[in-house]
């Protein structure tokens, strides 16, 4: 896997989980106090940054082949789930990840809580809703970076990937103050099913011992392949009559995996 | 202690298992028989895509007529 690759398959992915990060803490700051909101995102991120800095250099000292067993069946299933719900919404039996639903949803509840100050926070609730929503998605994130820079043994790399990811879709965010309804997250959050999936069969087959024909190359026939599967799958399921419509996302959906 | 074991224990469930446990079998099993079939001649790099091929249809099939 080429330095290109790690660097654009952790962008993508970070940047889905970044979204609907942003939304929660949009809403925070709205309806609370962007103050409170700001450091809750800071400290978890900060907290984020530890796990990945001290995790990350422990699994670089794994042999190869155990590695990849554990981590590319690890990010198999995981992948797999991810793919798995991009498909349902795709072909309309869930609900589609709506950013401006679940952002009126938060804005409502953040405006009916109480307000009291702790230490050098104005406002805790606005704390504690930011803090949860960016530790909640973020850690995905910090998965994702330890998963696939231990692997290829560039956990930088796939920080910076990931970081990039956070800045731009944060940036983004509160430039226009808004959630980030028009970012197309659906086809997104299928791309990075395709890849995750993609990428944790090729890991965790080599882990368990087997060699793949062309070697790299076989991931040039995995990944279409798979893409393929989702698309006839959801094709199908459109043709089939999907009951599902946009909007009726709730708040909860923000804390499913994908 | 209990809380934060708790919590771990219902990440994992949720990053693992996530809403079909059946997916999540099938796939550990289907690495365990690559494993074995790699101490063989046979060549065993197909049972991941092979499975991959029946497990996700079959979860999402399910899925849909559970709903409709």
């Amino acid at each position: 896997m080429s330095a290109g690759a790690l660097f654009l398959a952790v962008f993508l992915a970070s940047a889905v989980e970044a979204v609907e990060a942003t939304t929660i803490v949009l809403a925070a700051g709205t309806a609370r106090d962007w103050r409170s909101a700001g450091y809750g995102a800071v400290a978890a991120i900060a907290l984020l940054a530890v796990v990945v800095a001290g995790l990350g250099p422990a699994l670089t000292t794994i042999p190869t082949a155990p590695l990849r067993l554990v981590i590319g069946a690890l990010l198999l299933v995981f992948g797999i789930q991810w793919l798995r719900k991009a498909v349902l919404r795709a072909g309309g039996v869930k609900a589609l990840h709506d950013e401006d639903e679940i952002f009126r949803t938060r804005l409502e509840a953040a405006r009916r809580a109480a307000s009291h100050r702790v230490g050098t926070v104005p406002d805790w609730y606005g704390f504690t809703l930011s803090f949860q929503g960016v530790l909640l998605e973020g850690t995905e994130v910090a998965f994702i970076v330890l998963t696939f820079g231990s692997n290829q043994h560039a956990i930088l790399l796939a920080a910076a990937a990931a970081g990039a990811a956070v800045l731009v879709v944060s940036a983004a965010g509160f430039a226009v103050r808004a959630p980030l309804a028009r970012v197309p997250e659906n086809a997104l959050k299928f791309l990075v099913g395709v890849m995750l999936t993609g990428f944790g069969t090729f890991w965790s087959a080599e882990g368990a011992g087997a060699r793949w024909p062309g070697s790299d190359a076989a991931l040039l026939v995995l990944l279409p392949g798979i893409a393929l599967l989702g698309l006839l799958l959801a094709y199908g399921l459109r043709r089939r009559g999907g009951s599902v419509a946009r909007g009726t996302a709730t708040a909860s959906t923000t804390a499913e995996a994908g | 202690m209990a809380r934060w074991l708790r919590a771990l224990v219902a990440f994992a469930d949720e990053l693992v298992i996530a809403d079909d446990w059946r997916v999540a079998l099938g796939l550990a099993g289907a690495i365990a028989l690559t494993a074995v079939l790699s101490r063989s001649p046979v060549p065993c790099w197909w049972v991941l895509p092979a499975a991959i091929l029946v497990l996700l249809p079959l979860s999402i099939w399910r899925t849909a007529r559970r709903r409709s």
